[in-house]
This record gives C-alpha cells, sequence and structure tokens, in this order.
C-alpha cells in the first residue's frame, strides 16, 4: 500500500522534472534540430523532425571562415587560464599555507576587484588599446579575460588548497622530507584535483565572456562570442546556418560545463557554497 | 629561522597576483575618474577642456538616464524574482525520489553554459521571431495573432532571456543547499505531524536563506552588466525602452565618442555596483572565519 503509493509519487514527480527539464532545454534542442534543416524548411514552420543535412555546417565553415574565431576562442581561453594559473597558484599556494594576519583582508579585497562593473572601465581600457596597438589583438585580450577572472582563480585555488590538512606536512617533515620534497611528493598530488576544477571553470567563463570580446576586437582576434554577435544584423546568414554556427559554439563549453556542476557552484559562490 | 625564509618566500608567491590586480583596479578606474572631469570627445579631441561636474550632471539630467536606471531596476528585479522563485521550485522537484535524476539535472543546467550572444541569438530567432519562432507558431496553431516581441515588450523579453540564462545558476545552489538538509530532522519534524508546507517554511527555507542570499547578491552582480543580450536583440530600443545602464554607457562611449560623459557613468556605475557588493563582502566573510 504505501510502496504502490510512494511509486505513484515518484512517476508523478518524474513526469514534473522532465517536463521542466525539457522546457528549459528546448531552446536548444531545437537550434540542434534547426542546424540539421534545409534553409527553406528551417522557415516552413515548426518541426521536430529535420531532413539531417550536415549543408549548414559545411556552409559554415567554407562561407564564413568560422575556424579562425573558434581557433581565436580555444587560443584567448586556454591562454588566458593558463597565465591566471601561473599568477594564482603560487598566491593561494602561499595565502592556504603561510596565512599572516592579512591575508582574510587580501581576500576580500581580491573578490572587490571582481565586484568593479566592466563598462566603469570601459573608457580607459579602450584608449589605452588603441594608443598601445592592443586593439584587435589576441595578446591583449588574453591579459584582459586573465585579469577579469583572477580574482575567481585565486579564490577558488585557496578554497581548494585549505582543505588539504596541514598534519600530512608535519608526518612528511617528521619523516624527514625536505622543503622540495614536501611540494613534489605531498602537496602537488593533493592539489591536483583542485587546480584542474578551477581550470575547467575558468575555460568556461573566458570562452563564454562577451562583453570585452566585443569591445576590443574587430576581425584578427575575435572569438566565437565576437564572431556570433556580428550576427545581429542579417548579413546573409538564414536560420538554420545560424543554428549551425551556434551549436558548434556551445557545443564544447556545453559538454566542459555538465562535467563541472560542482566546481561551477563553488567557483561561482566563491565557496560560500559548496 | 625556517618561519622566516618560508614567510618571505611566501610574500614573493603572493606579490604577482597582489600588485597584478593593484594595478588593475587604480590605473583604469582612476583614468575613467579623471575622464570624468574632462570634455573630451573623440570626434573633437582638440577641444579638449577641464569641465568641473558637468558630465555628471549632463548624463544624470540626461532623460535616458532614468529611462536606464529604471530599466535597470526592472531587469535585475525581473530576473532575480524569477529564477530564485523557479530556482526554489526546480530544486526542490529534481530533488525528490525521480527516474533518470542526472540527465534532468545536464538539461536543466545546459542554458548556463550558453554564451550570452548565442543565448540573445537563440530567443530571437527561434523562439521569439515574429514570423518564424516558435511562439509565432504556437500563436497561429491556436489562432492568435503572433506577438512582435522586441517591438511590442522589449524590456519584457530581454528578462526573458536573461532568466532563462541565470535559472540553471540559481536552480543548481538551491539544490546543493537543499541536499546539505539534515534528513533526520525532516523525518522528526514529519512523524510530529508538521505538514509539507508547514516543513517548508519552518525547515528548508531557512537551511537555505544563506544559498538563496548569494544568489541573489552574485546574480545582482552580474545583471548589472547584462550587455551582449541587449545588443543583439534590440539595440537598447526602441528608443530607450531597453536600455540599461551598461548599455547606455556603451553607446555614449563607442557610438557618440563622449569619453567625458561615459567615464561620469562608469563612475556612477561603480558607486551603484559597490553598494551591492557591500552586502556580498559581508555574506561570504562570515563563511571565511
Amino acid at each position: 500500500m504505501a510502496r504502490a503509493s510512494s511509486t505513484r509519487s515518484k512517476i508523478g514527480y518524474t513526469i514534473a522534472a522532465w517536463a521542466v527539464a525539457l522546457t528549459l532545454f528546448f531552446p536548444i534542442l531545437y537550434t540542434i534540430i534547426t542546424s540539421l534543416k534545409t534553409e527553406q524548411e528551417a522557415i516552413s514552420g515548426f518541426s521536430l523532425i529535420p531532413s539531417f543535412t550536415w549543408s549548414s555546417f559545411e556552409a559554415v565553415q567554407t562561407q564564413n571562415d568560422y575556424w579562425k574565431p573558434f581557433t581565436n576562442s580555444v587560443i584567448l581561453a586556454v591562454g588566458s587560464t593558463i597565465l591566471a594559473l601561473i599568477v594564482a597558484i603560487p598566491a593561494a599556494w602561499a595565502m592556504a599555507f603561510s596565512p599572516t594576519k592579512h591575508t582574510k583582508n587580501i581576500l576580500m579585497w581580491m573578490l572587490s576587484t571582481k565586484m568593479m562593473p566592466a563598462v566603469a572601465v570601459l573608457v580607459p581600457i579602450y584608449l589605452i588599446f588603441l594608443r598601445t596597438g592592443l586593439m584587435d589583438t589576441r595578446i591583449g585580450l588574453t591579459v584582459m579575460l586573465m585579469l577579469i577572472n583572477l580574482p575567481i582563480v585565486v579564490w577558488m585555488l585557496y578554497t581548494y588548497f585549505r582543505e588539504i590538512p596541514g598534519e600530512i606536512l608535519e608526518a612528511a617533515r617528521m619523516d624527514g622530507a625536505g622543503l622540495r620534497d614536501e611540494i613534489l611528493y605531498v602537496l602537488t598530488p593533493m592539489a591536483i584535483p583542485g587546480i584542474a576544477s578551477t581550470m575547467l571553470l575558468n575555460v568556461i567563463l573566458a570562452w563564454n565572456e562577451a562583453f570585452w570580446t566585443i569591445q576590443l576586437t574587430t576581425t584578427n582576434a575575435a572569438p566565437l562570442s565576437a564572431f556570433i554577435a556580428s550576427f545581429s544584423s542579417p548579413q546573409g546568414l538564414f536560420w538554420a546556418k545560424l543554428s549551425a554556427a551556434s551549436v558548434m559554439a556551445i557545443a564544447p563549453i556545453l559538454i566542459m560545463g555538465w562535467f563541472s556542476q560542482k566546481q561551477l557552484v563553488r567557483g561561482l559562490t566563491f565557496g560560500a557554497v559548496k | 629561522m625556517a618561519t622566516r625564509q618560508t614567510q618571505s618566500l611566501a610574500r614573493l608567491m603572493r606579490a604577482p597576483a597582489i600588485i597584478l590586480l593593484l594595478i588593475w583596479m587604480v590605473v583604469p578606474l582612476g583614468m575613467t575618474l579623471y575622464y570624468s572631469f574632462l570634455n573630451y570627445n573623440l570626434l573633437n579631441p582638440a577641444v579638449t577642456s577641464w569641465a568641473g561636474w558637468f558630465n555628471y550632471q549632463y548624463f544624470v539630467t540626461d532623460p535616458a538616464f532614468m529611462a536606464a536606471i529604471v530599466n535597470t531596476l526592472v531587469l535585475v528585479l525581473g530576473v532575480l524574482a524569477i529564477t530564485v522563485i523557479g530556482g526554489i521550485a526546480i530544486a526542490l522537484l529534481i530533488d525528490k525520489p525521480i527516474w533518470g535524476q542526472g540527465i534532468v539535472r545536464i538539461l536543466i543546467i545546459s542554458p548556463f553554459f550558453v554564451m550570452p550572444p548565442v543565448a540573445a541569438l537563440i530567443w530571437k530567432n527561434m523562439i521569439m521571431h515574429p514570423s518564424y519562432g516558435v511562439f509565432a507558431d504556437i500563436a497561429r496553431f491556436l489562432g492568435l495573432q503572433p506577438v512582435d516581441w522586441f517591438a511590442q515588450y522589449p524590456l519584457t523579453s530581454i528578462v526573458i532571456i536573461v532568466a532563462w540564462q541565470w535559472l540553471p545558476f540559481a536552480t543548481l545552489i538551491l539544490l546543493t543547499a537543499l541536499q546539505s538538509l539534515d534528513g533526520e530532522q525532516m523525518e522528526a519534524a514529519e512523524m510530529d505531524g508538521a505538514g509539507s508546507v508547514s516543513r517548508f517554511i519552518h525547515l528548508t527555507l531557512p537551511h537555505m536563506a544563506r544559498a538563496i542570499t548569494v544568489v541573489i547578491l552574485i546574480q545582482t552582480i552580474f545583471l548589472l552588466g547584462i550587455y551582449a543580450e541587449i545588443l543583439v536583440t534590440t539595440n537598447g530600443g526602441p528608443g530607450n525602452a531597453s536600455t540599461n545602464l551598461t548599455y547606455l554607457i556603451y553607446r555614449a562611449a563607442r557610438l557618440n565618442f563622449d569619453i567625458g560623459g561615459a567615464a561620469a557613468g562608469g563612475i556612477i556605475a561603480v558607486i551603484l555596483a559597490n553598494l551591492v557588493a557591500i552586502f556580498l563582502m559581508r555574506a561570504v566573510g562570515k563563511n571565511l572565519d
């Protein structure tokens, strides 16, 4: 009796949850479906069954020089993440393992730099980029993306490093391990999962950044976010092709995102929710 | 001895990050402050002169400014209302025992990973387009007149798009908080005859209060900076109907080349963001102790 009613409620909840999930996912699903239609099909009314043609994907790659912004996105996301890690790992390490009475204040101050609205520094950054020739270069944008994500990277690494128990270090010292051995054989293996998670989240954030990429690029350094934004004015790119371009722009990060749900919570709440 | 060595090594390790962020914070912001007191237009840079408070006066008394402030508030509060209430409801639902929970979670979290220009274009062309969008198809199926969303309800349309992007974030954070709820306490309350509504109000909601605060504050920071969604869909129009503060400043800087005015707007944006930030820092700071 009790079991029957609990199975019935499970069926009810399952139906409701799937309805919500499919509704929220629908715009993405419909874009994927449309990308597999012909242009004619795409504008001839609602239909969930495409003719499974790859022509739109081919057209986007040949007509719109798709691989250039794609390459830029990869270089910017990976480059800015590596730069940020190079700067952030030592800082987070020092703050986690040799904290001083200022550590908390430094961390809070770093967090506060993330609160600065991007548009507030649009004017000076734009002028600096114009005058120094950094405009529309990958190196300029890589540094920008590194700077805007650096506080999150330091914070996230700090929360991971802090979870490495200090007793392990003491035990290693008792066993006669020097500083070098300590870092190489004890701390690094324990820190790698945290570093990997941080990397994953930062690549996602950098890939999807769409304020500075639009402001500071035109053609040479434009990543996918700026490339896709340029389609807001119609220029011969139609429904199916727009869908194909969109699918290619979001697919890699969507898949990475599915694996990073936990890190996302921790990274974006600065460790306030775990 | 070793500790002093360790201390100076630690200082050396912290220095690059601190110096970089210090430069990043002080230099551009200082320049914005300086420019905000100049008559400086990129179209006519030769006549640059000291402006005093003129840029602030001009920016604040521009009718577009009040419109932008109201639009910013509507956008932030509208999206917050949808995502927090919707997020709580969805988190409660998928926390229940259901079949395919993993896939349901993946489907729900997905919109968050769609970059803003793509999200905006998907909604603009696939869903809300007055002739080819799914909403228009539905309207025609029901025998109704399709709605031209971005012309008739520009700000509402943008609220819908942005809420779709942020609902997964709120759901995920609130679900994480929900899963750390003490099951025994819940059972005890149930045994004592507390109904599901009273258990929600007296146990679940207080437990999630902190996560809800964090969601509201973090989203507010990001929502104040909404830009690409507006650029791609309405360009801030019709008129100023969907121009928020970020977009207004962007327009002054990049389309009117008014460096002084845009800088004054930027300083105003900093002040507004700081009001929010102070609360966020308090909420997060508590967790550090």
